[in-house]
C-alpha cells in the first residue's frame, strides 16, 4: 500500500505519511490556494499548482523526497492574433486566451519520460515533454470548432478536469471537459474525436440533451488493467463504457443518489468503482446529512452503501471531483471534503478512518505510488 | 531613471525589490524589469501581456489607463507602483 498522500487544499499542500498511523508530516505553500497536485509515479516528482488570485496561476515542482519545491513555468496561452475572433460563450462571456486555473495534472506514459499533461480553465489542454520546464498548448483541440460550444459548469469558463493516458499506448488519451464532453486522440493529440453515445443531459432542451460535445462530465477515470473500461460521473448520473468510450450505459440503481463529482476505479478490477453521492443541483449536500461512499463490485449492476467510520448525522461534507483517490493496490482509498475532513480506508472502503476534520477545504488527493 | 516599486504582498511569492530602469512608457519600463526578473512577469501580466485583472498600477499616483498594452507614458523620474486591487472584506 501507498505510504504517502498529498492533499491539495484551499490553504496549502499537505503531505501525509502512513507510518505510525496517517498523520500530517509536512505543509507547503501554507495559506495559498493549491488547485491540483500530481505525484509522478515514474520519478517521484511532485507538482503543485497554485492559484494566487491577484497574481495568477503558478506551478511548482519538487524532485526526490518532495521537500524542495522550485517554481517552474506554468502553461501559457499563445499570444492572440490581431484578427483572431473573440469567442463568446452561451452566457455571453468572452472566453479569455489566458490561464485561469490548473485543474488537473497527469503523468504521461511510462515510456514518455518527462511527459506531463495539464488540463486548465478556460479549456486548454497543455503538454510538456521536459517535466514541466516548458509547455505547449494542444492547438488541435483548442481550435476545434466544436470547442465553441463548451461552457462553464461550476466555473465561469469551461475546463479540462480529467486526462486518461492509455496504459499501453502513449499516443492514446481521453480528456473530459465540464461542460464539453469526452475527447479522444490516438495520435498524441494531433487529431481529436468527441465520443459518448449514450451520455445525456436531461436538463438540456431537445437534441442538445444528447449532444456529446456539451455533456457536463464531472469526472472520468479509466481502468488500468482493462483500459477499454471508463467510469464517468456525470451531472446527470453514473455512466460506464466498455468500448473505449464509444458508448456509455447509464447505471441508475445508485441510491441514495447518482449525483456527485468524484469517481475512482480499481486499477486491476474494472467492475469495482467508488462514488460519493449527494443531493443534486440546488442543495449539494449529502443526502440526509450522511456521508456515504457508494461501491459497485459487479460493473454497476448494484451499489453498496459504505458508511463505517463516516459521519451519519449533521454532516455536510462535499467531495470535489479530484478528492477521491485509490492507490495502486486498489485497497487503499482517500476521501477529502469541502469542510476539511479527510478519511482513509485500507480495505476498499469497508471501514474508514478519520484522519482530520479540520483541514482547509480539500480540492485534490494523490497517493504516491 | 524610472523607479518601479512592487507591493510588499508580492514579495512573499517572488523577489521584486524597487528598481530603477529606463523607458518612456509603462510597458517599456516593466519590460526592462522583466528582462532581469522573468519570473516576475507572470505575477503582474496575464498570458496576453495585459495587466492582470485584479492588479493596478499607479504612475506618479495616477491609475494606469491602458491596461491592455500598458502604453501610458512615463516621465524620466516617474514612479511606477504595482499593487493588487483590494477586493472583499
Amino acid at each position: 500500500m501507498s505510504e504517502r498522500l498529498h492533499v491539495a487544499s484551499r490553504k496549502g499542500l499537505f503531505t501525509l505519511e502512513r507510518s505510525g498511523g496517517w498523520h500530517v508530516a509536512r505543509v507547503d505553500f501554507l495559506g495559498d490556494n493549491c488547485s491540483a497536485v500530481l505525484t509522478d509515479p515514474r520519478d517521484g516528482c511532485v507538482y503543485a499548482a497554485l492559484d494566487h488570485g491577484h497574481f495568477g496561476v503558478k506551478l511548482h515542482r519538487a524532485s526526490g523526497d518532495g521537500t524542495q519545491f522550485e517554481e517552474i513555468t506554468p502553461p501559457s496561452y499563445p499570444e492572440k492574433a490581431e484578427d483572431e475572433e473573440e469567442w463568446t460563450d452561451i452566457h455571453g462571456r468572452v472566453v479569455p486566451n489566458s490561464l485561469e486555473l490548473i485543474w488537473c495534472l497527469e503523468a504521461g506514459h511510462p515510456r514518455d519520460t518527462g511527459s506531463i499533461w495539464c488540463g486548465t480553465v478556460p479549456g486548454g489542454l497543455f503538454h510538456s515533454d521536459d517535466a514541466g520546464n516548458s509547455w505547449r498548448l494542444v492547438e488541435s483541440l483548442w481550435n476545434d470548432p466544436l470547442r465553441r460550444g463548451w461552457f462553464g459548469g461550476g466555473m465561469d469558463y469551461p475546463g479540462i478536469h480529467s486526462i486518461c493516458v492509455h496504459p499501453d499506448d502513449p499516443a492514446t488519451l481521453a480528456v473530459a471537459v465540464s461542460c464539453g464532453g469526452v475527447w479522444h486522440t490516438r495520435d498524441g493529440g494531433d487529431s481529436w474525436r468527441c465520443l459518448g453515445d449514450g451520455l445525456h443531459a436531461d436538463y438540456l432542451p431537445g437534441a442538445q440533451a444528447t449532444n456529446p460535445a456539451i455533456q457536463d462530465v464531472h469526472r472520468l477515470v479509466q481502468c488500468r488493467a482493462r483500459p477499454e473500461v471508463f467510469w464517468l460521473q456525470h451531472h446527470n448520473g453514473i455512466f460506464r463504457s466498455d468500448d473505449s468510450g464509444g458508448h456509455y450505459s447509464e447505471l441508475s440503481d445508485a441510491a441514495p443518489s447518482a449525483f456527485g463529482f468524484a469517481v475512482a476505479v480499481h486499477p486491476q478490477d474494472a467492475d469495482t468503482a467508488w462514488f460519493v453521492p449527494q443531493i443534486k443541483d440546488e442543495q449539494r449536500i449529502p443526502v440526509d446529512g450522511r456521508v456515504v461512499v457508494l461501491r459497485t463490485r459487479d460493473g454497476g449492476q448494484s451499489f453498496e452503501r459504505l458508511t463505517d467510520g463516516l459521519p451519519q448525522e449533521y454532516a455536510y461534507d462535499i467531495c470535489f471531483r479530484h478528492a477521491l483517490d485509490v492507490d495502486a493496490s486498489g485497497e487503499q482509498l482517500a476521501l477529502g471534503s469541502t469542510t476539511g475532513s479527510l478519511w482513509i480506508s485500507e480495505n476498499g472502503g469497508n471501514r474508514w478512518e478519520c484522519v482530520s476534520t479540520h483541514l482547509p477545504p480539500i480540492y485534490a488527493l494523490r497517493f504516491t505510488h | 531613471m524610472v523607479q518601479v516599486v512592487f507591493t510588499p504582498n508580492l514579495q512573499r511569492h517572488v523577489s521584486c525589490p524597487p528598481v530603477g530602469v529606463t523607458g518612456s512608457t509603462v510597458a517599456e519600463a516593466l519590460s526592462s524589469v522583466f528582462d532581469d526578473n522573468p519570473t516576475l512577469r507572470g505575477y503582474v501580466l496575464d498570458d496576453q501581456g495585459a495587466l492582470r485583472k485584479n492588479m493596478v498600477i499607479f504612475v506618479d499616483g495616477r491609475a494606469l489607463k491602458d491596461r491592455r498594452t500598458l502604453n501610458d507614458r512615463v516621465a524620466d523620474n516617474a514612479e511606477i507602483f504595482v499593487m493588487q486591487a483590494l477586493t472583499g472584506g
